[in-house]
């Protein structure tokens, strides 16, 4: 583990004459997401929400990506699971949030860049070989590969796929409201016409990824999710159980990240 | 450290999260309302500011155009407001040197442009059509349009209303459109005047012109905006 404080929970043993104990570790804590990761986590859970649930809204006026004269629609959505109530309704908060969308965005990627933290979440080549067998780990019931970080390959690879859907998104919507401004864009996408269909198809890829990330949530527990709200995940298993840190130091192996007040 | 200044550690550290409460304004329905409206007045901001008076629209050939009967007739209202074309007239009025009643015979006596230009509705179709008409900017010339003035407002036929920002009227390619596929106008797509404006959404492009105003000062909006939609709406 680099870059992430390392805290050793311990609580006060008493023996059976009620005598005070020297303390036992009862728990190690890693913490893993810094603060300005879980905001714009947060953020943007809630800007996607609307952004989609706005975006059906828009959608519902003119289901198709054909021809206006005959119009062919591809899907009814329905309006409950839209946000907006009617088509105007729907620009307005897709308008409206997209600026939070994009600033959140902006900042994240900002942040993970200049403090270095994106190595926690980049997929790079040496993460190749190590897909293979969470795949199988995952899909085929194979045997769980040892974990030495926060993430395994596979979730990188899908972290660092759902990092690029975002900018996708934001790129292909951007062609959508301003094709004639953003012409260079709109020409690398094939024109209005196609930048609507791309918008529309990397949202649908982007709620696939959002269904699986959910269901790993709720497979991995309490102590995940709760680290994503308070950065400190306890018991992480890719700590090692043998560490040499003696009893009753706190170790930091970088004082980077680590929340004020911790003694 | 022990459990309790852990658990201490944890609850801060959940508490720095709380601006992200500040989102359920959002929810809130007496805040709901003009925070979508501050929200859709920063986007027509930043589209007014993206608008390049220079930059084209991208044009097409004749072969991409959508034939004429597959292009879209949208109306607010009706389709054919019944203008009596022997008496009608524009009526220029605002900021202008010479203002007064204006006819067909004058617009087509500009330079007339051709182009072929894609046509966005704000519901998300879109259609490649062919414009012919004047330039607004050589009508604003002709009238003696005042060069500080801000605005355009227009009225019609059908009671439509829309305005435009200078920027955008003195585009080359926003055009006071008299025909399209090189026929003159139909009824139902705005005769005997319309504008054509390549560079904004549909809505703004107003059907059936009876009244063209140059305003320093924007006393009405437009239509849909009314309703709640964006005003600026550049592409």
């Amino acid at each position: 583990m680099s870059g992430a404080a390392i805290e050793i929970i311990q609580a006060k043993g008493k023996n059976a004459d009620g005598e005070e104990e020297a303390p036992v570790v009862v728990a190690r804590a890693v913490y893993e997401h810094p603060f300005v990761v879980r905001l714009c986590h947060w953020i943007n859970a809630v800007a996607l929400f609307v952004m989609v649930g706005s975006g059906l809204q828009i959608f519902r006026a003119f289901p198709s990506f054909g021809a206006k004269i005959p119009q062919k629609d591809l899907l009814h959505w329905p309006k409950a699971f839209a946000i907006g109530g009617w088509l105007g309704g729907g620009l307005q908060w897709h308008l409206t949030f997209m600026w939070i969308y994009i600033a959140t965005g902006v900042f994240y990627l900002g942040y993970q860049i200049f403090s270095g933290n994106y190595r926690q979440v980049l997929f790079t080549p040496r993460d190749v070989p190590g897909v293979w067998p969470m795949v199988k780990h995952y899909f085929f019931f194979g045997p769980k590969p040892p974990l030495r970080e926060a993430y395994n390959p596979l979730q990188k690879h899908a972290y660092t796929t759902a990092i690029g859907l975002g900018v996708l998104s934001v790129l292909t919507g951007l062609v959508v409201w301003k094709p004639i401004q953003f012409s260079w864009l709109a020409w690398m996408m094939g024109g209005f016409h196609y930048a609507r269909i791309w918008h529309f198809a990397v949202m649908w890829a982007i709620l696939f990824f959002v269904l699986g990330h959910l269901v790993m949530v709720i497979l991995h527990g309490w102590n995940n999710f709760v680290s994503m709200l308070t950065g400190w995940k306890k018991d992480p298993e890719y700590f090692v159980p043998d560490d040499p840190t003696p009893k009753g130091e706190i170790e930091r192996e970088d004082a980077c990240g680590t929340p004020e007040g911790v003694p | 450290m022990d459990e309790k200044k852990f658990r201490q550690i944890g609850r801060r550290e959940l508490l720095k999260l709380t601006p992200v409460l500040a989102l359920g304004a959002f929810a809130v329905p007496s805040l709901q309302e003009g925070l979508l409206k501050k929200g859709l007045g920063f986007s027509d901001w930043a589209s007014a500011r993206l608008f390049r008076s220079r930059h084209l629209a991208t044009t097409f050939d004749n072969a991409e155009l959508t034939p004429f009967a597959k292009f879209p007739i949208n109306g607010y209202d009706v389709d054919d407001p019944g203008v009596i074309f022997e008496n009608w007239t524009l009526t220029v009025s605002g900021a202008v040197q010479k203002p007064g009643e204006y006819t067909l015979a004058q617009v087509q006596a500009l330079p007339r442009f051709r182009q072929n230009t894609r046509h966005i509705c704000v519901e998300g179709w879109d259609v490649i059509g062919r414009f012919g008409g004047a330039r607004l900017s050589d009508f604003l010339q002709l009238v003696g349009a005042d060069p500080a003035a801000r605005f355009i407002t227009v009225n019609c036929a059908d009671d439509y209303y829309e305005s435009l920002d200078m920027e955008t009227a003195l585009h080359p390619q926003t055009l006071l459109c008299y025909e399209m596929y090189e026929q003159p106008l139909t009824r139902a797509h705005g005769a005997p005047l319309r504008l054509t404006i390549p560079t904004k959404i549909g809505y703004k492009q107003a059907k059936y012109l009876t009244d063209l105003k140059v305003t320093h000062v924007l006393d009405r909006v437009g239509y849909w905006e009314d309703q709640g939609y964006s005003w600026f709406y550049g592409l």
